[in-house]
């Protein structure tokens, strides 16, 4: 039986990686060529003359910009073939090649075509080239432009072997590979030791999750014979529902995806990541490869769904994340962090839904959000970069251009980037009819439908009753949605309102950004307002309803339906009090922000650090870096260092085999001697002649 | 008896190449004369030499393992020919695919080796090369013989020209070194000569054939388990396994790169491939055995991740890395399943060709500052950016990052042991964590953070020659691991005996095979 895309557009999949990859190439090319040429021991001077474009600016920009782009037409192309095909066609699977044929084990180059892998498609695509091209303008002056466009590239390639993998094996290639790409842009500026250590502890990070994923790849192959995706979901209905076996595969796989998407207490890496480029904060650590772990579980929603306990795992430590972020994120400085606590907090909010079974919920939250938080993102990196030229024009090379407490008042000189971002800004807070809004609201009312009578309400984790976490969690993400709106709203006042404190004549400086970075934002800003419209609720006809819904029933409808059986639906009376709650919660966190936070009382940048209490906590960010400095990074380096090495192998080890027994010395000397005399030549010559001569001696031997 | 058949030149011209090639090397050397540094021209002469004599060997391992067939006879390319009438010993050579890829690996190494640390040696240029030519070929004879006279014999080639070379052009230690990896290796292979000769005896079969001797020829358990112990614990010290490991570090530090390279070619664990297991499988697949030795293997992952941590010496740390890697070799091996075997095998294979290429890396590092101190870097990728790009790749391909080689072996390592062994695998996996700590920190000391020393400023990028030799590596890298398909079809055949021999044995009543009744086990 034939597909039904077969001979379609969705053949063309295979581009869709391969013109990006095409791009690093080149980039990549381009890089090492410009680096060999101008070593820095020959130029000095190129490292701290940053203000110059590079000689190969156009062509790096139109490869890397224009591969991307062509990536997304083609995506759209197998979108379109994608809607005119019926819905019950199943995954599309395209074969290249076997990859690791051993034994029983059969895992081949795959890519599958499905409603679920195309919506993550059209979004790495499409932001990814909004992103590259406001990158041309935010890293023109950068020495190392090439490189950046052949990194940024090579993330979009490995993204999207990532979403596209037809197994399990081919999604990790992606997945380690988005890790990879991650590792080289957050340390992009490596010539910092900071910039350098945030890097390789994203990838180490992420490397315990992987580890994670593994473990689940293992148990997988074990039990059901086969890491392909269809196969999994043919033969996990043969898994014991609610056993040890599915709920440890799904636990596994939750480890990899905590990693990927920063989750307690593997989000350590996120804030860090900050360090690099802003534009690579956009894509990689807030639309797109954080979503990832996102995408797995609802990628394998038909295992989760047989795994309640695990499920509820998901819920109780998205819950948790969700409001630990957002707290966290109420006391930075930096308005790149505030981001970063933000979208580790957003994420959270997208595995409650997905643990909940609320799959389309989490996915279009992931859609939405991949909107207004790279629209934050990039806003952010607008002010960042604004403020760096007006300090470079004034010869400022102290003040930070990141931090809050050296902004104010930014709306009279940016007015683009300060109606925006107040747009992204009320869409993250809920506000209604801008995207965020009805994604938030959607989550909300489905784990609140979730709680009462579903097969997930019914189940236990550790002799919690699952209504009772769901409950809470629903409690939990409301207060997460009124600090959301409240940490939002001050970094918006303290950037853009009140007076300036941007330090000395830099002030006169300040400007909107180029049109180059200025039209992904108002793309995106469009994207913000309008997002929404994707999965309209019922309550609400403002247009075509729940289109995201239909289109993602055939992928995770069995895995949804087992969760939320017996669940009733809400009645148009609770549907609308959720949504006054939802509101409410938003403009009162708006409120709140608006009357504590006054941007003529902001502290000065010198001012004394608290050093005791919450603030003091909340300041150092719960210790928890420090933590595990202490309880596990030292003692390890320590044990290994005096244990194992100084300890086991120099003391123990050697002193047993190799040094012990005293006639050894003595030939050790003796050796040492006759090694020393100078006659080695004449050991080869034996050596060699008596080899020959044993080789030869055993011929004629043997032809005798 | 297996017949000869029409290529059965190739495997004593595999052998004699390199040593005709030492031998004209030696000729040219005795211009000068005896203890006087050679004049610059003759040095130019030997490395060509040297070169060329590998290159050619390069040559005839591709044609030994392009023209095999997996599909075809257990061993090919066979020589058979009588030697010692009296004992029943006889020249037996003969390959499968997996000894004509550690031939093909051993002939590439050496020959990339030499051409890409051109300059590393400077005193007694022609024995050193003479002394790695006879090396070589006693590699050959190790992985070809198939009698286990002659391959003792072969071993003991193999020991003798690195012991001196350690001991020669090591560095300060030199000798302490070449000691320590005398006294262990010398050790364990006399106890390996001593079963051998326990074996042929017992068996009775008047031969040391090893068809002849496979599957124990009768012997009970505890005869078995004695003299396994004997071959294991040879090979054992010469894979650098967990805790037979110390000389590893030291040799390989003190020894000039393509020692150090050779060092590294996995013979030990090969031996317990073809010849420790297949002989004993009552040893073999005694269940306190089998579960001691991946115990064993476990350790050496996770300790020497964590010593490899703390190595101020790169050098260091990437035999500690080999001596992880060695631990994934073994578990692969004894867990028993078609799949960890293949991945053993291919975890033989591309640490030998990581490790290789890091260590030329590292030698054009120490050939330009005499240093392999970590902390003497930073900074590097400014200013040699190849290097830095080439480090990179290799290192990643270390870490076992998917689309590498390393990832491969690994992999299919710890699905296949998965199943028998799920803690073992589980601890194994942490080594996986942990390689990507020690490695991208290290990368990071040396290659990113601020340049501080001033010398390395002037440090030099890979030359025309480095740039040839790294580019092969990068493509094995890759290659190996997108497209492995091949290669891995290509030893299946023998990874499937070896299980059939071993597993047979333990449980004869099922030999089920495991997709037919996969879906239906229970967990």
């Amino acid at each position: 039986m034939t597909h039904p895309l077969q001979g379609s557009a969705a053949e063309l999949v295979w581009l869709l990686p391969t013109l990006p990859f095409l791009g690093f190439l080149i980039n990549g090319w381009l890089s090492i060529r410009g680096a060999m040429r101008e070593r820095v021991s020959t130029h000095p001077a190129r490292v701290t003359d940053a203000h110059a474009r590079h000689p190969q600016f156009t062509l790096v920009s139109a490869v890397g910009v224009g591969t991307v782009l062509a990536a997304f037409g083609v995506a759209l192309a197998v979108f379109a073939a994608l809607v005119a095909a019926p819905s019950d066609a199943g995954p599309f699977v395209q074969t290249y090649g076997s990859w690791l044929p051993s034994g029983d084990l059969r895992v081949d180059w795959a890519f599958q075509v499905d409603r679920l892998s195309m919506v993550m498609a059209l979004i790495v695509t499409g932001i990814g080239a909004l992103i590259h091209l406001f990158s041309v303008g935010y890293m023109a002056e950068d020495p190392g432009y090439p490189r950046y466009f052949a990194y940024l590239n090579l993330f979009v390639f490995f993204m999207l072997t990532l979403v596209l993998g037809a197994s399990y094996a081919v999604i990790f290639v992606g997945w380690e590979g988005v890790g990879l790409a991650s590792y080289l842009l957050i340390g992009f500026w490596f010539s910092e030791t900071r910039n350098a250590d945030a890097g390789k502890k994203a990838f180490i990070v992420n490397r315990v999750g992987d580890f994670g994923f593994l473990i689940a790849m293992f148990l997988l192959w074990a039990n059901l014979g086969s890491l392909d995706f269809r196969d999994v979901a043919a033969r996990s209905t043969e898994l014991a529902a609610g056993g040890g076996l599915v709920t440890a595969i799904c636990l596994f796989l939750f480890l990899g995806a905590a990693g990927k998407s920063a989750q307690m207490p593997l989000y350590i890496w996120l804030p860090d990541a900050m360090a690099g480029p802003t534009p690579v904060s956009a894509l990689i650590h807030a639309a797109t490869m954080v979503t990832g772990g996102v995408y797995l579980v609802a990628r394998s929603a038909d295992l989760f769904a047989l795994a309640p306990a695990a499920s509820l795992t998901v819920v109780i430590v998205g819950a948790i994340t969700a409001i630990f972020a957002a707290v966290i994120g109420l006391k930075q400085w930096d308005i790149k962090k505030v981001l970063a606590y933000s979208t580790v907090s957003q994420l959270g909010m997208m595995f409650v839904a997905v643990g909940s079974g609320a799959y389309v919920a989490g996915v279009f939250h992931l859609v939405t959000h991949a909107f207004f938080k790279a629209l934050l993102f990039l806003g952010a990196g607008a002010v960042i970069h604004a403020l760096h030229h007006a300090y470079h024009e004034v010869h400022d090379t102290t003040s930070d251009a990141q931090d809050l407490r050296l902004m104010g008042g930014l709306r009279r000189q940016m007015p683009w980037t300060f109606g925006l971002m107040w747009a992204a800004t009320l869409a993250i807070a809920g506000i209604p009819v801008l995207s965020g809004f009805f994604s938030k609201d959607e989550i909300l009312a489905t784990v609140f439908r979730q709680a009462s009578g579903s097969a997930l309400a019914s189940a236990s984790w550790l002799g919690i009753s699952g209504a009772f976490i769901l409950w809470v969690a629903y409690g939990v993400l409301l207060v997460t949605a009124l600090l959301t709106a409240v940490y939002m709203t001050r970094m918006m006042l303290y950037a853009f309102h009140g007076p300036s404190r941007v330090p000395g004549a830099a002030s006169a400086h300040v400007h909107d950004s180029p049109w180059v970075m200025r039209a992904p934002l108002v793309v995106l800003g469009v994207l913000t307002v309008v997002g929404g419209w994707l999965n309209l609720p019922a309550l609400l006809p403002m247009g075509p309803v729940a289109v995201l819904e239909h289109w993602l029933e055939p992928v995770v409808s069995r895995g949804a339906g087992l969760l939320s059986a017996g669940s009733a639906a809400l009645s148009h009376g609770t549907e609308q009090g959720l949504i006054g709650a939802a509101v409410a919660v938003a403009v009162l966190g708006i409120g709140l922000a608006i009357w504590r936070c006054r941007p003529a009382a902001v502290p000065a940048i010198d001012a004394a650090q608290p050093t005791s209490g919450i603030e003091y906590v909340l300041a150092n960010k719960f210790f928890v870096d420090e933590a595990i400095q202490r309880v596990i990074v030292q003692p390890i380096v320590k044990m290994s260092r005096l244990v194992l090495w100084r300890g086991i192998d120099v003391g123990l080890l050697d002193g047993v085999f190799v040094r012990g027994p005293g006639y050894l010395t003595r030939g050790i000397a003796w050796a040492g001697a006759r090694l020393q005399s100078g006659l080695v030549g004449s050991y080869v010559w034996v050596i060699a002649i008596a080899v020959l001569a044993l080789l030869g001696l055993m011929l004629v031997g043997g032809t005798r | 008896m297996t017949p000869m058949t029409a290529d059965s030149w190739l495997l004593p011209a595999l052998v004699f190449v390199p040593l005709l090639g030492a031998l004209a090397i030696l000729t040219v050397g005795r211009v000068a004369a005896p203890g006087q540094e050679l004049v610059a021209a003759r040095w130019r002469e030997i490395h060509v030499l040297t070169a060329v004599t590998l290159g050619i060997e390069a040559v005839l391992a591709s044609v030994l393992w392009f023209t095999l067939d997996a599909a075809g006879a257990t061993w090919q390319a066979v020589v058979n020919l009588p030697w010692i009438s009296e004992w029943g010993a006889r020249i037996l050579l003969g390959v499968d695919p997996v000894s004509g890829l550690m031939i093909l690996l051993t002939a590439w190494l050496m020959f990339l080796s030499v051409v890409g640390s051109w300059n590393a040696v400077k005193a007694k240029l022609r024995s050193y090369y003479v002394l790695l030519l006879v090396f070589t070929a006693g590699c050959v004879g190790v992985f070809a013989a198939i009698d286990l006279l002659l391959f003792y014999v072969m071993w003991e080639v193999v020991l003798i020209p690195l012991y001196f070379v350690i001991g020669v052009w090591g560095g300060r230690e030199r000798v302490g070194s070449s000691f320590r990896f005398f006294v262990l290796t010398m050790g364990s292979s006399l106890l390996m000569l001593v079963a051998i000769g326990a074996l042929w005896k017992q068996s009775g079969a008047g031969s040391f054939a090893l068809d002849a001797l496979v599957g124990g020829a009768g012997l009970g358990q505890t005869a078995q388990l004695w003299m396994f112990g004997a071959f294991f614990l040879a090979f054992a010290v010469k894979s650098a396994m967990w805790p037979f490991h110390t000389w590893l570090p030291d040799a390989q530090h003190e020894a000039p790169t393509t020692a150090a390279i050779a060092l590294g070619i996995k013979v030990g664990a090969y031996g317990m491939f073809r010849f420790a297991m297949p002989l004993f499988p009552l040893a073999a697949s005694h269940d306190t055995v089998q579960g001691l030795i991946i115990g064993l293997g476990v350790i050496g992952i996770i300790y020497g991740a964590l010593v490899a941590l703390v190595q101020p010496d790169f050098k260091r740390l990437v035999s500690y890395a080999a001596i992880s890697h060695a631990g994934f070799v073994l578990v692969g091996l004894f867990a028993g399943s078609v799949e960890s075997v293949q991945g053993a095998v291919l975890v033989m294979v591309s640490s030998g060709i990581t490790n290789a290429a890091l260590f030329l890396l590292l030698g054009i590092l120490h050939e330009q500052r005499g240093t392999g101190m970590i902390a003497n870097f930073g900074g590097l990728a400014r200013v040699v950016p190849l290097f830095a790009v080439m480090l990179t790749l290799v290192t990643l391909a270390s870490i076992g990052l998917p689309g590498t080689n390393g990832f491969v072996g690994e992999f299919l390592v710890l699905l296949g042991a998965y199943r028998a062994y799920p803690v073992a695998t589980f601890l194994a996996g942490i080594g996986v964590i942990l390689a990507a700590v020690y490695f991208l920190w290290a990368v990071q000391r040396v290659l990113f953070q601020p340049l501080v020393h001033e010398a390395n400023r002037s440090l030099r990028d890979l030359n025309r020659r480095e740039q040839v030799v790294m580019a092969t590596f990068a493509v094995v890298i890759l290659w190996m691991g997108i497209a492995p398909g091949r290669l891995l079809r290509q030893i299946e055949p023998s990874a499937r005996r070896l299980v059939a021999r071993v597993e047979g044995v333990a449980a004869p009543a099922s030999p089920a095979p495991v997709a037919a009744d996969a879906t239906s086990r229970t967990p």
